[in-house]
């Protein structure tokens, strides 16, 4: 039985009634609002919940979800692992997510970068997991210079063992407060914010390539650090020097990249990558993300892009001989601000067949046509998807309009 | 006009969160649909400012890069020069603070600016987000201006000045006006692609360094336009 004060045990079951409800009426993954319920009753629920486990949190601009999938998966080995599964990644999400499964050993809990310290203060969860930082929805995302900073603050002090991409200088900024640190080279595509030392800002020197490229800061002594795991082509390295083939099945290099972070994060478990590999191969898509669904014969690929570096990681698994649909919001949860897609390089998709649909399809329609991307209008997505011969189609879409994709197909996972 | 005209970006490394490549691109796609040959330079924050440059742009930034983009550019003096040359310049949010005498730091501490504007800059007490429209100065004959602003900056016009537009949506300077100019600089908080939402701006900027231009297809361009501004100006 759970060691929870009744207070506590009350409020996160009313928290479970009222997410139960929620997937009921079809509101949602219930995550969200069953974590509020319970915060109203119980503030100090997540630090008393979170006590009960060995817990590991999981931050970046990109790729938290998917990671936080792939560490729960490999931490299953050890035991019952709690999740926020669904990406509600804000304290009340957290509740939620720790309360729906009180008997677990442990938990992984995807935080959103804004919430890490205070998460970090109310769970002292003893593992920390930072991959990248880019600029995001500028209209709600915090600047991340400052967020780079406050995470410095934060880890400083505290007996938390963090595992770091130290190809992201400004996570490795963030990180190097801490006092463990375990370095992972797991690449940065995306370059344009970290040209300037975070330190200094001074000039970064940095080596040509996306994954374990070297870098330094011209003026003062701020380098890369010497990583203990690398990502290397198809392989993961181990800080022993041993090669372990990933043969994922989620595709594209991030997501080598957030495996060799989950292989890491379990070693820090005291997981070793010969169990916690096969783990990692079993996962197919996370939250509808590269998932694939079909209509009428159409067989399509469902990738999630919010930001630039995203539609980065997004087109490198496309595959330039299929047809492509793009759809791109402007809600709360994508930021009311369009502005990002003019950091995004879309040259790469000349010569496809693409079309633009969405909220705000006449701003990317601009776009494309400024970048001279040839691009057909349509509606709504199923427009789209009748245009189309039979076939494979890949989609990229940001979060409210991958959202509603997903739903057509009943909440596709 | 010389052979090509020269497209300056300042520091992308430091002044470039909110898309403000988009700016670049548009400028260049329409010099190039004229058959104007166009030639982009990107000065990053470690490297001189070339003083041959016809149109500058800078962008918006975090606090931190805004300051130390303030320091490198006053030390170096390049766009102090290429404005002296009679170059145009186009400054957007943090961008547009560094041009003036003075703006707020991190802390709200004031920072010394490049004095390029007569205009000194502030920190708000809230910060402004969202869209934004004005009817800009007769004098520019100029269509309303239509973009997105996110700051929490407060902008006095000193007499050198004139205001770029009048506010009809959001916040701008302050002061019931949005943005300024001065000669051939402009200066907005409208950030990123604020030349994607106005082209008769861009093509200002363009005529400024290259004469007359011919007409070109604006359909996209209008039809952002339109659902923009009838978003935002309902009646
Ligand atoms: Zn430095």
């Amino acid at each position: 039985m759970s060691q929870l004060p009744l207070r506590a045990q009350l409020a996160s079951a009313l928290g479970r009634t009222a997410a139960t409800l929620s997937r009921a009426t079809g509101r949602g993954d219930g995550s969200v609002i069953g974590g509020r319920v319970g915060l109203l009753l119980e503030p100090d629920l997540l630090r008393k919940l979170a006590h009960e486990k060995k817990l590991a949190l999981v931050s970046a601009t990109n790729g938290k979800t998917t990671t936080t999938r792939l560490i729960a998966s490999a931490l299953q080995e050890l035991g019952e692992v709690a999740t926020n599964a669904f990406g509600a990644n804000m304290p009340a999400g957290h509740v939620s997510a720790l309360s729906s499964n009180k008997a677990a050993p442990y938990g992984v809990l995807e935080v959103d970068e804004k919430y890490l310290p205070e998460v970090l203060d109310t769970t002292e969860a003893g593992v920390v997991v930072l991959m990248n930082l880019s600029r995001d929805q500028m209209d709600r995302a915090a600047e991340i210079w400052l967020l780079a900073q406050k995470w410095r603050r934060a880890l400083a002090g505290r007996p938390a063992h963090v595992i770091a991409n130290c190809d992201d200088p400004l996570v490795t900024w963030g990180a190097s407060t801490a006092a463990r640190v375990t370095w992972v080279a797991g690449g940065q595509r995306w370059h344009e914010d970290s040209w300037c030392c975070p330190e200094c800002g001074g000039p970064l020197d940095r080596a040509e390539g996306i994954v374990n490229a070297d870098w330094a800061c011209r003026e003062c002594t701020f380098s890369r650090p010497e990583p203990n795991w690398i990502l290397d082509g198809e392989d993961a390295i181990d800080p022993y020097g041993h090669r372990w083939r990933l043969d994922l099945q989620l595709p594209g290099t991030a997501n080598r990249s957030n495996a060799v972070v989950a292989l890491a994060t379990a070693a820090a478990f005291g997981l070793e990558p010969q169990r916690a590999l096969p783990r990692l191969r079993e996962v197919k898509s996370v939250a509808g993300r590269y998932t694939t669904v079909e209509r009428d014969g159409r067989v399509m690929k469902l990738l999630l892009a919010k930001n630039p570096a995203g539609w980065l990681e997004a087109f490198d698994v496309t595959r330039p001989d299929r047809p492509i649909v793009l759809s791109v919001n402007a809600q709360g949860p994508d930021g009311r601000d369009t502005s990002w897609l003019w950091d995004v390089d879309y040259r790469i998709l000349a010569g496809r067949h693409v079309y633009v649909t969405g909220e705000r399809r006449l701003d990317l329609a601009l776009r494309l046509d400024v970048a001279g991307v040839g691009f057909i209008l349509v509606d709504d997505f199923s427009q789209a998807v009748s245009a189309l011969p039979p076939g494979d189609i890949d989609v990229i879409a940001n979060y409210t309009a991958f959202q509603s994709i997903r739903t057509e197909f009943g909440r596709a996972v | 006009m010389q052979s090509s005209l020269r497209i300056v970006w300042i520091y992308p490394d430091l002044l470039s969160t909110y898309g403000d490549q988009g700016n670049v691109l548009v400028l260049e796609q329409r010099a190039r649909r004229r058959g104007i040959p166009v030639e982009v330079v990107h000065v990053r924050s470690s490297d001189p400012v070339p003083e041959q440059g016809d149109i500058y742009l800078i962008g918006g930034g975090e606090d931190r890069p805004q300051i130390l983009g303030a320091e490198r550019l006053r030390r170096d003096g390049g766009l102090h020069r290429a404005i002296q040359r009679g170059a145009s310049l186009l400054a957007v949010c943090a961008g547009y603070q560094i041009m003036g005498s003075v703006f707020g730091g991190e802390e709200g501490q004031p920072v010394p600016g490049i004095g390029l504007l007569d205009i000194s800059s502030g920190r708000g007490e809230r910060r402004s987000v969202g869209e934004l429209a004005a009817e800009v100065d007769p004098s520019l004959g100029l269509p309303t201006l239509t973009g997105f602003e996110n700051h929490m900056g407060v902008t006095r016009l000193g007499p050198g000045v004139t205001p770029l537009s009048r506010t009809l949506v959001g916040t701008g300077n302050g002061d019931g006006t949005e943005g300024c100019f001065a000669g051939k600089i402009i200066g907005t908080y409208l950030h990123g692609p604020a030349l994607a939402r106005n082209p008769a701006l861009a093509d200002l900027l363009l005529r400024w360094a290259a004469g007359p231009l011919p007409a070109m297809d604006d359909s996209w361009y209008e039809r952002l336009r339109n659902e923009r501004l009838g978003a935002v100006l309902k009646p």
